[in-house]
């Protein structure tokens, strides 16, 4: 009775992650990384679940345990793994989603599945913003893999135009933050209170130019930042300050450290301005 | 062993020297960094100079040992003021005493631009105009654009 075709998983990971300046499935929510949680939920909906990964990314270290497609074509964006996937199991609908959509429920895709319209190319929700479709949330039909082909030959590899130009059923998001995805720090700092992750207490110190414009020296402060990048993120929001994280260095517990370190309770953390010693 | 310190009082030369004093040394050079009255075209009146002193040292002494194991020199030690200066002052000293003059001077020359570029140490100048500023911090404070998606939807 049931004629669909079966549903498989992919998780798209594979971007450059520029706004956000650093690998944005990485990024750690709740002990995990962004690209598990977004890998588990999908395996958990799907008769089979795999990772969209560049080739020069197979072996690192958050991408390598899990099940992969590797990208055929390099630095197209998105399309490149729909269409990997498309070649590797051409008899499946795919459920294709970014991994950084930390809004995305179980409830979301259910939702998505049920609505789904076999007859059509893909099954899409339409983006709150501007009413397109939204191609990092959507299911891919078996048959839209020669439209994928057709798209990636021509000039324009964008998936969202893709959609637009072709006859697919769009559904209205059943919660309007659902698809919102995360580029920058702003964003994902957002998301951690949103998401009502824990917060820690942290001390930080300010010095020279962070000095006077915080009015300070040092304080203890809760947060869910964290990372130092988060952070920073959070203390430019609160005194100002307009220098960009390359500009800095940063230092956890007297040692410079990465902006990407796990902060924990009780850290002290200092942001380094531009020295001007000698 | 304390090579490197901050002082928030004039620097004392003739002692930090005797530091240096080794059976062995041929010969000690150093680098005095002063204050002087102008930078990049304004009239400078005094110097504040502030430091992260626990992460500033540990580095420090890193950059010390750098010198003495790259350049084979016997001491090296160097002190920076913290504090306000005025012009004349003495900011920062590196001495290094060696068997012969050439590991001396590069040892010594290693050492003050690893200072300038590695020690979180600040300096605020005071113009003759009544304004301040941080040095490196107040100029390049602006934000850097974002990248948006790069395209339209039509």
């Amino acid at each position: 009775m049931n004629v669909h075709s079966s549903i498989y998983g992919l998780v798209l990971a594979g971007g450059a992650s520029r706004r956000m300046h650093t690998d944005k499935a990485a990024l750690i929510h709740d002990g995990k990384t962004q690209l598990q949680h977004a890998y588990e939920l999908l395996n958990k909906l799907c008769e089979r679940t795999f990772i969209s990964v560049r080739d020069t990314q197979t072996q690192d270290a958050i991408r390598a345990s899990l099940p992969q497609i590797v990208d055929v074509h390099n630095g197209i964006g998105p399309l490149a793994g729909i269409s990997a996937a498309q070649k590797q199991h051409p008899n499946v609908a795919w459920l294709v989603m970014a991994c950084d959509l930390p809004f995305v429920t179980e409830d979301t895709l259910q939702y998505l599945i049920r609505h789904r319209d076999t007859t059509k190319l893909a099954t899409a929700f339409r983006s709150t913003y501007d009413g397109l479709p939204e191609p990092l949330c959507s299911i891919w039909e078996p048959v839209s893999a020669s439209r994928v082909e057709e798209w990636i030959a021509s000039s324009n590899k964008c998936p969202r135009k893709l959609l637009i130009n072709s006859t697919i059923q769009l559904l209205d998001s059943p919660n309007q933050h659902a698809l919102d995805n995360i580029n920058t720090p702003e964003e994902h700092l957002q998301a951690l209170s949103t998401l009502g992750s824990p917060s820690i207490s942290l001390n930080v110190q300010y010095f020279a130019l962070f000095r006077e414009q915080a009015g300070k020296r040092s304080e203890q402060l809760n947060t869910v930042a964290s990372s130092p990048a988060l952070l920073y993120t959070e203390l430019q929001q609160r005194y100002g300050f307009k220098l960009t994280m390359n500009q800095l260095k940063v230092a956890i517990n007297n040692e410079f450290s990465d902006w990407q370190t796990t902060l924990k309770s009780g850290d002290h953390v200092a942001f380094i301005p531009p020295v001007a010693g000698g | 062993m304390n090579t490197f310190a901050f002082s928030n009082a004039a620097i004392d030369i003739a002692a930090l020297q005797q530091t240096l004093r080794d059976p062995a040394a041929g010969g000690y050079a150093s680098f005095e960094g002063w204050v002087r009255n102008h930078n990049e075209g304004l009239q400078v009146t005094r110097l504040e100079y502030e430091a992260f002193e626990a992460l500033a040292i540990k580095e420090a002494d890193l950059i010390i040992a750098e010198a003495i194991k790259k350049y084979g020199v016997l001491r090296a030690a160097c002190v920076h003021r913290v504090g306000t200066l005025e012009i004349g002052d003495i900011a920062v000293w590196v001495g290094v005493s060696s068997a012969h003059r050439d590991e001396a001077f590069k040892a010594c020359r290693y050492i003050i631009d690893e200072v300038k570029h590695r020690l979180p140490i600040w300096k605020k100048e005071h113009y003759i105009n009544g304004d301040s500023g941080w040095v490196n911090c107040e100029r390049c404070a602006e934000a850097s654009h974002q990248l948006g998606h790069a395209h339209l939807h039509r």
